[in-house]
């Protein structure tokens, strides 16, 4: 039986600073090095004043992912020399001589499976290294330091992993679970990543390490199991070791370092005393914590009647969902839960696109309404979201210069279908003997329309002629 | 002009205006030019302490809203930062660091208006007892220039001793300021961990080190304690201490008050004669100043010197581990190397001590020897604290000489690193239990000073200083004769 276990690093993103110093935790928008004050760097005499929301954060992860949550915490320091670290130590957590991390054991359900987490610990990210001409054969390596420091939570789980699609199903309901709780944005670039280790039945564990996306490690985990079970077959052992992701050649590759044999060196880090985590916080920070998304699925399908699958996709969205809560109203909640699934989602498809999107609350109870009281038909809702995302114009607005109005004028409708009764003589004789392909007419109708004929009405009308 | 002046006796005279601190700093750099070039406790000097000085004068003459502490002059152990001056640990590995930040015990001493001459010498890192590890060139014990001043924080205790400034800052790890302090026959104070900020002292091991005064005098030691003590918020590891003034009350002597003579710290093997009748004179002191002396047993003690190197050997190992050469450091061309051969070839400019506790640094956590060494040490940290812990329930104060020995001749023990450990025997555990000492200069015995450790209770530094103050009362010592 093959075994994946997962080591998933994400930052929290959502914190105004820097894990042990006041320097941004959101690195990205500046110049390298830009970024950047004396604790982060390491430099002699700095030391590092801890983050209280950080922890915060933190102990609300392990919360949401039901973890053991200890009374006081501590730190550890990592040693080893790398240049993207500036102290050339990691302070980080360790569960050992009776001091904990921010979470112990706590577990997340995948499809009926329950996946074991061993533990959540924070610690700081390092900096960034550049290899000129993205090799490592480079003669110039260049390192940014922007990163260092950034508050990162490493979530371990038990090998209980079956599969990689496993793998990946977890990996969503995860990023899905951190982002609405408003500490992580999962999507942003290198904001979430994930190491793996695999062993087949009857062979050791193999560790892989340097995987930049999700994507790929599920690639990786592929690989990694046929060259596992192919070794297996020709009866040659498979080694424990480390083995590192080759992008380029998608494949993993045994690590020449040998990181296993590293020993760490791991000792308390005495600049950071015990921090309580006391009940009283615990609890403000249950209570604090945003629905979540299993139960904010159970109550749009309970309370709105809105499809299952529907309620999943919106309730999984920060976005969508809160397009939703916004917009909604009792009678026509389950009208803009479909909107939003079947057009919305069509427009705004990425986080990037969420980003730029202008389109509000407000419009989608406009398109809605103007659904409902047929001034507009549903497709002409559609073609309007198109711009209403772009523009950001009020929908009265939009629906008058795109002139999407709908014609539910019987005479005007009548003469369309006048005239296409002259133009399709067979298909006229066809929906005669054959009622079923009636369609075909009405779509011609919408077709002159643009979309904009009542839909209904026109059926009726088309139905009332052929039976004259 | 009298160098040989209190901090509080220096203010008074300049509130009277019986000279301005211009003048008075003018003389003392003058004093630096004719005795440094033999006691060599400056690394380098602050080229603007005339112009500092100036400024102070204005404020008073203006009427301007001045600091207490009017400009008095004090220097600085070379292994805490002060914004734009060289911060070197006397290594050559820092020789040319400029600090881009201020340390917070500097930054609150500028604000109430000192002089800073300059930056004292040390042994390199702070690892050494004689300040023979300097990678510049020792300091000389101004009370005999053939002698050690002690160590690390010597270059501090030989700048007070010589009436090179009126008091310095050290820095204390296994009693880097007590030893120099008895060596040179000034006041070192070791404050519990945690009451001064050490944000600005580079580490060698920041579980236990701390940042002290060395004055002159004890009430110029509370007097210090009183600028640069407190919470900070630069440093998580700092403890409230509520505004405590360590002046008020210094002199209320210590009738009925307890003291505990360490049995181990004064019987042990390496304790000269002249030391150890100054202990019984001490004793003898304290009695008739009132309190009662009792001996006490910390059977602890004997293992505390292997516990205190085995845990900053670990911490200084981690510590020293961003000296790579590549954020900052000296001239050291990259080509032709990889990472791990650069980062090794750029670290042998360590000296030969800091490099011994590096190793020992890398072995004693390491993963298959922990439980042997580091875990053992931290087992001894935690018996010693519930042992003294216990202590003193009973007594208020636990007494033995700084050092077992007095100065030395340089070149005498540097080669023989077992025997210049045991110099740290009485000074250890208050660092290893956080607990604050003080040296008090008591006897100069053929024309060499000896030490006396009071130890208290955590935060009861108050205490401490009025016995101190009790104890000095009683000493009547010569003059240094430079």
């Amino acid at each position: 039986m093959t075994k994946i276990g997962l080591e998933i690093h994400c930052q929290l993103t959502k914190l105004e600073s820097k894990l042990f110093c006041s320097c941004k935790a959101n690195y990205r928008e500046f110049e390298p090095n830009h970024n950047i004050c004396p604790v982060c760097m390491g430099l002699p005499g700095s030391l590092p004043r801890l983050n209280q929301k950080a922890v915060e954060s933190a102990t609300s992860i392990a919360l949401a992912l039901t973890c053991d949550t200890p009374e006081k915490i501590a730190f550890f320091r990592k040693n080893y020399f790398y240049p993207d670290l500036p102290k050339n130590f990691q302070i980080t957590q360790l569960n050992v001589y009776g001091d904990m991390s921010v979470g112990g054991e706590g577990h997340v359900s995948v499809e009926d499976k329950k996946i074991k987490i061993r533990r959540i610990q924070l610690e700081e990210d390092p900096g960034r290294i550049i290899y000129e001409g993205a090799s490592e054969r480079t003669k110039i390596t260049l390192v940014d330091y922007n990163r260092a420091g950034t508050p990162l939570v490493e979530i371990v789980t038990d090998p209980d992993f079956e599969s990689p699609r496993q793998v990946r199903v977890f990996l969503n309901i995860l990023s899905d679970l951190l982002e609405n709780l408003g500490v992580a944005e999962p999507g942003l670039e290198g904001a979430m990543r994930a190491d793996g280790n695999v062993s087949i039945e009857g062979g050791n564990k193999v560790e892989i390490k340097n995987i930049g996306s999700f994507h790929d490690l599920e690639k990786a985990l592929h690989f990694e199991i046929t060259r596992q079970q192919s070794l297996f077959e020709r009866d040659i052992e498979i080694a424990q070791e480390t083995r590192h992701w080759d992008d380029r050649r998608k494949i993993t590759v045994s690590s020449r370092s040998k990181e296993e044999d590293q020993d760490y060196r791991y000792f308390l880090e005495n600049d950071i005393p015990w921090v309580e985590i006391d009940q009283t916080t615990r609890d403000r920070l249950k209570e604090n914590m945003p629905e979540s998304i299993s139960s904010k699925k159970e109550r749009y399908v309970e309370k709105f009647n809105i499809a299952p699958q529907v309620a999943e996709i919106i309730a999984s969205d920060r976005y969508y969902s809160k397009l939703f809560e916004n917009a909604y109203s009792v009678h026509n909640a389950k009208d803009i839960a479909n909107l939003i699934t079947t057009d919305v989602i069509g427009f705004i498809d990425t986080k990037e696109k969420q980003q730029n999107s202008k389109i509000t609350s407000k419009h989608l109870s406009d398109l809605i309404d103007s659904i409902n009281s047929k001034t507009i038909t549903r497709n002409s809702a559609k073609v309007a979201l198109q711009e209403i995302v772009k523009s950001g114009k009020n929908t009265k607005d939009v629906l008058h210069e795109m002139d999407l109005g709908q014609v539910s004028d019987s005479s005007e409708i009548n003469n369309i279908i006048a005239q296409i009764f002259e133009d399709e003589k067979q298909a006229v004789i066809d929906a005669k003997e054959r009622p079923e392909t009636v369609n075909f007419l009405v779509g011609k109708v919408m077709q002159k329309t643009k979309g904009k004929a009542d839909p209904v009405k026109t059926l009726e009308l088309i139905k009332s002629k052929l039976n004259q | 002009m009298n160098l040989n002046t209190s901090i509080l006796q220096y203010i008074e005279d300049v509130k009277s205006g019986t000279f301005t601190v211009e003048e008075f700093t003018a003389e003392i750099l003058q004093r630096i030019k004719d005795v440094d070039g033999d006691v060599h406790a400056y690394l380098s000097l602050n080229d603007s302490a005339l112009n500092d000085a100036k400024l102070i004068d204005k404020k008073i003459s203006s009427g301007d809203k001045i600091g207490q502490c009017y400009g008095f002059p004090i220097s600085i152990k070379d292994n805490i930062c002060i914004t734009g001056t060289k911060t070197t640990c006397a290594s050559k590995i820092l020789e040319n660091f400029i600090a881009p930040y201020t340390s917070t015990v500097v930054n609150r001493l500028q604000n109430e208006d000192v002089v800073i001459m300059g930056k004292t010498n040390l042994d390199e890192f702070a690892m050494g007892l004689t300040t023979e590890f300097s990678a510049f060139g020792p300091t000389k014990n101004p009370w005999n220039l053939d002698y050690v001043p002690g160590g690390s924080s010597g270059g501090s205790a030989a700048s007070v001793a010589a009436n090179e400034c009126l008091a310095s800052l050290g820095s204390d790890t296994g009693g880097s300021v007590r030893n120099p302090a008895s060596f040179c026959s000034v006041v070192g104070l070791k404050p519990t961990y945690g009451l001064i900020s050490r944000y600005g002292l580079i580490s060698y091991a920041n579980s236990i080190e701390q940042i002290g005064p060395m004055t002159k005098t004890v009430k110029d030691s509370a007097f210090l304690l009183n600028v640069i003590a407190g919470q900070d918020a630069n440093d998580d590891t700092t403890i409230d201490n509520n505004n405590v003034d360590y002046l008020e009350n210094i002199e209320d002597g210590i009738e009925g008050r307890k003291i505990g003579i360490i049995k181990e710290m004064t019987t042990s093997e390496g304790l000269s004669s002249e030391v150890s009748t100054a202990t019984k004179d001490a004793t003898g002191d304290f009695e008739s100043l009132g309190a009662s002396c009792e001996e006490v047993t910390l059977p602890t003690i004997p293992y505390t010197v292997a516990a205190y190197y085995t845990i900053t050997s670990t911490e200084a190992g981690s510590n020293l581990a961003r000296y790579d050469n590549i954020r900052y450091g000296y001239e050291l061309e990259s080509e032709g190397y990889e990472y791990n051969s650069y980062i090794s070839k750029s670290r042998t400019k360590f000296g030969p001590e800091v490099t011994r506790r590096i190793i020992l640094g890398g072995f004693v956590p390491s993963a298959g020897h922990a439980g042997k060494y580091f875990l053992k040490a931290l087992k001894v940290k935690s018996k010693l604290i519930s042992e003294i812990n216990k202590a003193f329930e009973k007594f208020d104060y636990l007494i033995a000489p700084t050092a077992p020995v007095q100065p030395f001749k340089f070149g005498e023990k540097i080669d023989d690193p077992v025997t210049l450990m045991l110099l740290d025997y009485n000074t250890v555990t208050a660092n290893l239990t956080g607990k604050p000492a003080i040296s008090v200069p008591y006897r100069v015995i053929n024309g060499l000073p000896i030490g006396m450790q009071i130890m208290a209770n955590s935060l009861k530094e108050k205490s401490l200083f009025q016995s101190a103050y009790a104890l000095e009362s009683k000493t009547h010592l010569p003059e240094v004769p430079l």
